[in-house]
């Protein structure tokens, strides 16, 4: 002990290398230690990003390289009833799926919010859905809405007597869209449940006990006290659910590629069918790029739910 | 004497409460009930899964003689096809493998790039948090075509690596951002001692921060490895060749084949390619779920 305090420090000092001293310089070392974040997103992330953008202004396919032609992939989107089929699934997809995550979302979070036995277990458990592939779990659906094997139509048909005939869950449009906005709200229910349990956490007690005695209701409760002090939480945690939801790919592919006769697709699964499995890369960016407008609502809409709290807390954001 | 009195106080506070909302039947409807319901919901699929991996063919087709909750003769036939004549285990090799290297890489990446925004505190370093922080906001499914081209041009496509090169991509801003604040929690005048005692930064990283962070590197790191084990459009886009692909990949594309899926085999490749991760999320759930809600909070 003695014996290393008393030798290492000084000759180390001494003998700095001027390599030492670089990494020492701050300047130096903020870049260094940038650089690989920094390189990593550039490359991958935003250069990608403009070249997708430039990609839907032209014609390329693949393995011919395009000529800019201007807006006429976009043009061409316009008149094509496929692409306004798809707008219009991702917005209703998004808009059910998001309220029923949500809604039950944030049932289960105050549910989980009172005190019983084996808590942490059950709060385990139930992020499974979330934690595991959902190619995986979308494959379990797929069987689950099997048009001969399908379980539910086992119980509704030969358990509960309550149809006569197996339901037909992805052969026809509209059952087939339901049947995928299922999919994707039993997925999402944990991630939002688990965060909104966060945020019921940090609220403190004595709200609620001065609530009590001023003898507010348990609605009451809930519409004054815990909603308003849940916005900023639900603003950020929607922000990302509806990004993430508009732009699905996985449950989609997975269980319908975009069938029954097209009327499944999302914007993401038909910019895949156009853009990689039919070759054509100008158009599929084009319809990624369509995307686009509605993810800038969607962070804006994050943006404003952030200042609020800024606004309610009195205090910077750092 | 002061206890019973307390005491008393704390039956006579309980007592209206106890009445109003802890009666036992009302409990039962207004918490177990539903709970008990989302738990079996969230749950039938794997149960159905894993009960669907061991039934053997005859049992899978006939609901008529066999009740289809339970299994009669479990067989392990469909995991046996499974490991033994597809390249499944090629496939998880190649998972794990992507998993591994692209969190390792995305870990390191973050790690500096949240102790410089954080620590080393230069002029604009909120401002490039906040650009790493948008980043994430960028979601694959609009990047994957024009990133399809990029790695063409790299000479990666069909190639492990270039999965592992551009996984990062959405791990490395979680990551960074949960690192910050982890960062943030260790105190500043630890650095300013170390620093006092003629230490260089890079030795105040490794050997005061970086062990303080350790909590927030697992977070990080069980993450980044669920996340890559799951992530589907870019290995479905840059990967051709069977003995390349990812469980996911894999299994949708190469297990799903003419019109009588094999759906025992399809279960059961589901059922191992879920295990992995959930058991290395049963391992670290308290972190799991704290970087979860830790990342919500901030």
């Amino acid at each position: 002990m003695s014996v290393t305090t008393l030798s290492s420090p000084v000759p180390v000092h001494r003998q700095q290398s001027w390599l030492v001293r670089l990494f020492d310089y701050k300047p130096f070392l903020v870049v260094m230690c940038l650089a690989p974040a920094i390189g990593l997103l550039g490359v991958f992330l935003t250069y990608p990003l403009g070249l997708g953008i430039w990609l839907a202004f032209t014609d390329t396919t693949i393995g011919r390289k395009g000529v800019f032609v201007g807006l006429e992939n976009f043009q061409y989107l316009l008149t094509d009833s496929l692409w306004w089929n798809a707008v219009f699934y991702s917005v209703v997809y998004t808009g059910i799926a998001t309220f029923g995550k949500f809604a039950l979302g944030f049932w289960l979070a105050l549910l989980l919010n009172n005190h019983f036995p084996f808590k942490s277990l059950l709060r385990a458990i139930i992020l499974l859905p979330w934690i595991v592939p959902t190619v995986l779990s979308a494959l379990a659906f797929w069987w689950i809405y099997d048009p001969q094997f399908s379980i539910i139509s086992y119980l509704l048909v030969d358990v509960l007597h309550w149809r006569t005939s197996n339901v037909d869950f992805l052969g026809t449009p509209w059952p087939a869209r339901f049947s995928l906005i299922a999919a994707n709200i039993w997925r999402g229910i944990p991630f939002v449940a688990i965060s909104l349990l966060a945020g019921l956490q940090t609220i403190s007690p004595s709200l609620y006990e001065a609530a009590m005695l001023d003898g507010a209701s348990a609605w009451q409760r809930f519409r004054y006290i815990t909603f308003p002090m849940m916005m900023p939480i639900l603003a950020i945690v929607m922000t990302f659910s509806i990004i993430f939801t508009f732009t699905d790919f996985q449950l989609v592919y997975a269980i319908t590629r975009g069938g029954p006769g097209n009327s499944t697709h999302l914007l993401a699964t038909l910019a895949f069918q156009r853009g990689i499995a039919g070759g054509e890369l100008g158009e599929g960016a084009a319809i990624a790029v369509s995307m686009i407008p509605f993810l800038v609502f969607a962070t804006l809409f994050s943006y404003f739910g952030l200042a609020r709290r800024k606004w309610q807390q009195g205090e910077s954001n750092d | 004497m002061t206890d019973t009195v307390a005491q008393a106080v704390a039956d006579a506070k309980a007592a209206p409460d106890t009445m109003a909302w802890d009666s036992g039947l009302r409990r039962l409807m207004m918490i177990y009930l539903p709970l008990g319901c989302f738990v079996l919901i969230l749950l039938f699929p794997f149960y159905w899964m894993a009960i669907t991996s061991f039934k053997p063919n005859a049992e899978l087709m006939n609901y008529k003689e066999h009740n289809p909750f339970w299994i009669t003769s479990p067989t392990l036939a469909h995991i046996k096809h499974l490991l033994f004549d597809t390249a499944y285990p090629r496939w998880l090799w190649t998972t794990m493998l992507v998993a591994i290297g692209s969190t390792t890489l995305s870990l390191i990446a973050s790690t500096l790039a949240a102790y410089a925004i954080e620590r080393l505190r230069f002029r604009g370093s909120p401002y490039v948090g906040l650009g790493i922080y948008m980043a994430y906001l960028v979601p694959p499914s609009i990047l994957f075509i024009p990133l399809a081209t990029v790695v063409v041009q790299f000479g990666l496509f069909d190639s492990p690596l270039a999965l592992i090169l551009v996984y990062p991509t959405f791990l490395v801003p979680f990551c960074t951002w949960l690192l910050i604040g982890y960062f943030k929690s260790i105190p500043y005048e630890l650095e300013e001692c170390a620093l006092v005692d003629g230490a260089t930064r890079l030795q105040i990283l490794r050997r005061i921060t970086l062990p303080l962070a350790v909590p927030g590197l697992i977070s990080a790191g069980i993450f980044s490895f669920t996340l890559s084990w799951n992530e589907f459009i870019y290995a479905l886009a840059f990967i051709q060749s069977g003995a390349n692909k990812t469980v996911p990949v894999a299994i949708l594309t190469e297990l799903v084949t003419g019109d009588v899926y094999q759906w025992g085999a399809l279960m059961a490749g589901s059922l191992l390619g879920s295990l992995p991760v959930a058991i290395f999320y049963s391992l670290f759930v308290d972190y799991y779920v704290s970087s979860l809600t830790g990342a919500v909070k901030e």
